[in-house]
């Protein structure tokens, strides 16, 4: 119940936020830019005024003049293609490590020999990934793939796409674990008792049934990561962060870059918290 | 292998030990079942029913003893036991019904799957069977639309449509509210006068009286008397059958 309500509000606090953000851009708009015919004199002394401020000429230094613009939104595509790309690896790393770890769980005591050997090494392998990148800050998994790893390299996309995916994945991994998890053990025995072998009862009876449930858990991931690919001006990838900062460095005025960059951030995660709110919602209401 | 080739499955000495021998599920459990029989395990609460029962189907790996199943020993590394597990339809007490399939989907996933037929096919042979359980409209429902009789009637003829040889059954009612024990256990006596080989594992004392052809009383991880129901429920001999029948009846 607190949990329903816990996420009305939020849906709730978002709206007011999105909403104050569209009047005020909406109003900006009319007041300052948009072209009329006859231009009432109130509002022709309030863009006189405007044009003649110091926020105006920060402004315009800041994002018009050389089209400095330019930096933010080539920068905010680069963060949307590393971040889209991360989290289709992570997805893939995720899956394989939770089903590797989980059907270690299940079969060591069904399995012998030769392929509970193998798989033991897997499980094994997979317990040293998760342990050494959630142990690790990712910017240091950046630098060590970009510097050490790719040093020969420099395509900065991939190896963002790479550090960051590899990273997601070990967190994806404990999200699809507790997902299959979370599954009702008689699922399972049921799958096994009409001759589904391991395989086939995780692929057609758990797997879709644990999809379901950390769907929003994966789409917050993709929420998380737009932030954190922040990080990657460590090895000079010019994403939306470095864009703001390269617009600091040549007009050494920090203000207004960074606060732009912060606000096309928020509104970015705030969309898209939305639309996991509504996601959540949907998958509730479709309780099978 | 048997020297009565009735006999479909064949327990010796079947043990079932946790944490080394300390809790001993299963403690040397012995009995055939033969084609056609319909066996009702009853038993005390904790008496290793459950596993046994579990132990016959492999769900419950057993730590000693033998188990065949049409001559074959279920144990073996060369066995294939999902080949084996389709012969042997399983029902649960919590149904586990798959949530996210329709009621169709759930009875055709596995012959469709496992034993190659078409969609239509399996269609047609599920739709029979629901016919016969008297559920033919709630083919396209999801299970958390059914009621839990109806789930358990599904769940039983979900796992007829793999044409098994035989039927396990652990407290198939005992999730159920009163009103609906009937209509399962109507389900199970067709089965049974339809010739089904089964193993129940029930408190349902009617049923096994009036559907069992012989039943089995455990406890404590053995099988301590077993006998027609006739002379279970009129001359039981052991005191804690006696005592066990006292309390139920
Ligand atoms: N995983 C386990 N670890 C330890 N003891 C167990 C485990 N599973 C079952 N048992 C014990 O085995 C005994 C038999 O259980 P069960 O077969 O479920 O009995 P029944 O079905 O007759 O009620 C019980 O005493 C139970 O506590
Ligand atoms: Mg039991």
């Amino acid at each position: 119940m607190s949990g329903k309500k816990t996420n009305k509000s939020k849906i709730r606090n978002t709206l007011i936020v999105t909403g104050v953000i569209a009047v005020a851009a909406l109003a900006a708009y009319i007041l300052l830019f948009m072209p009329m015919n006859n231009v009432p004199s109130w509002i022709s002394n309030i863009r006189d005024a405007f044009y003649a401020s110091a926020f105006y000429s920060d402004f315009e230094n800041n994002f018009i003049t050389d089209n400095r613009y330019t930096y933010l939104l080539k920068g905010l595509g680069v963060t949307f293609e590393v971040t889209f790309f991360a989290v289709l690896l992570g997805i893939v790393l995720g899956v394989i490590v939770a089903l590797v770890r989980s059907s270690y769980d299940t079969l060591k005591e069904e399995l012998r020999g030769f392929g509970k050997g193998i798989l033991y090494f897997f499980y094994k392998l997979c317990g040293v990934y998760l342990t050494v990148i959630r142990g690790t800050p990712v910017v240091v998994q950046l630098m060590i793939i970009y510097f050490v790893i790719f040093a020969s390299s420099n395509n900065k996309v991939m190896v963002a796409v790479l550090a960051f995916g590899i990273n997601s994945g070990a967190y994806v991994a404990e999200i699809i674990r507790g997902g299959i998890m979370s599954i009702d053990k008689g699922q399972f025995e049921a799958g096994r008792s009409l001759g589904f072998g391991y395989v086939r009862t995780m692929a057609f009876i758990i797997i879709p049934q644990a999809f379901k449930t950390v769907l929003p858990a994966l789409a917050n991931e993709f929420i998380v990561l737009i932030k954190e690919t922040s990080v990657s001006g460590y090895v000079g990838l010019q994403e939306l962060t470095k864009g703001g900062d390269i617009i600091r460095s040549r007009t050494y005025s920090a203000f207004m870059p960074l606060i732009a960059v912060a606000v096309i951030y928020l509104v970015i995660v705030m969309f898209f918290s939305w639309l996991v709110s509504l996601l959540e919602r949907r998958l509730k209401n479709s309780e099978r | 292998m048997s020297a009565d080739n009735n006999v479909i499955i064949s327990v010796k000495d079947l043990k079932k030990h946790y944490n080394d021998g300390e809790v001993k599920a299963l403690d040397g459990v012995t009995t055939d079942i033969k084609k056609g029989e319909v066996v009702v395990v009853i038993g005390p609460s904790g008496s290793g029913k459950s596993t046994f029962l579990r132990s016959l189907n492999l769900l419950e790996r057993p730590t000693g003893g033998t188990i065949t199943f049409d001559g074959n020993d279920i144990m073996s590394p060369a066995t294939d036991i999902n080949k084996l597990r389709q012969k042997m339809g399983m029902v649960f007490q919590h149904f586990n019904l798959f949530p996210h399939l329709t009621i169709l989907r759930n009875m055709t996933i596995a012959p469709m799957k496992l034993h190659g037929l078409s969609k239509e096919e399996a269609e047609k042979k599920a739709l029979a069977l629901l016919e016969r359980v008297g559920l033919a409209d709630r083919a396209n429902a999801y299970p958390s639309q059914l009621s839990g009789g109806q789930k358990q009637r599904i769940a039983i003829v979900r796992a007829l449509a793999m044409d098994p040889e035989v039927m396990l059954f652990d407290e198939p009612t005992s999730a159920l509210d009163p009103e609906m024990v009937g209509e399962v256990l109507e389900v199970m006596k067709n089965l049974a006068k339809a010739g089904m080989t089964m193993v129940c594992v029930t408190h349902e004392m009617g049923f096994a009286r009036e559907v069992g052809t012989r039943v089995v009383f455990m406890d404590c991880g053995r099988i301590i008397e077993e006998n027609t129901p006739e002379q279970i429920f009129t001359n039981p001999q052991n005191e804690r059958l006696q005592a066990f029948l006292q309390k139920v009846l």
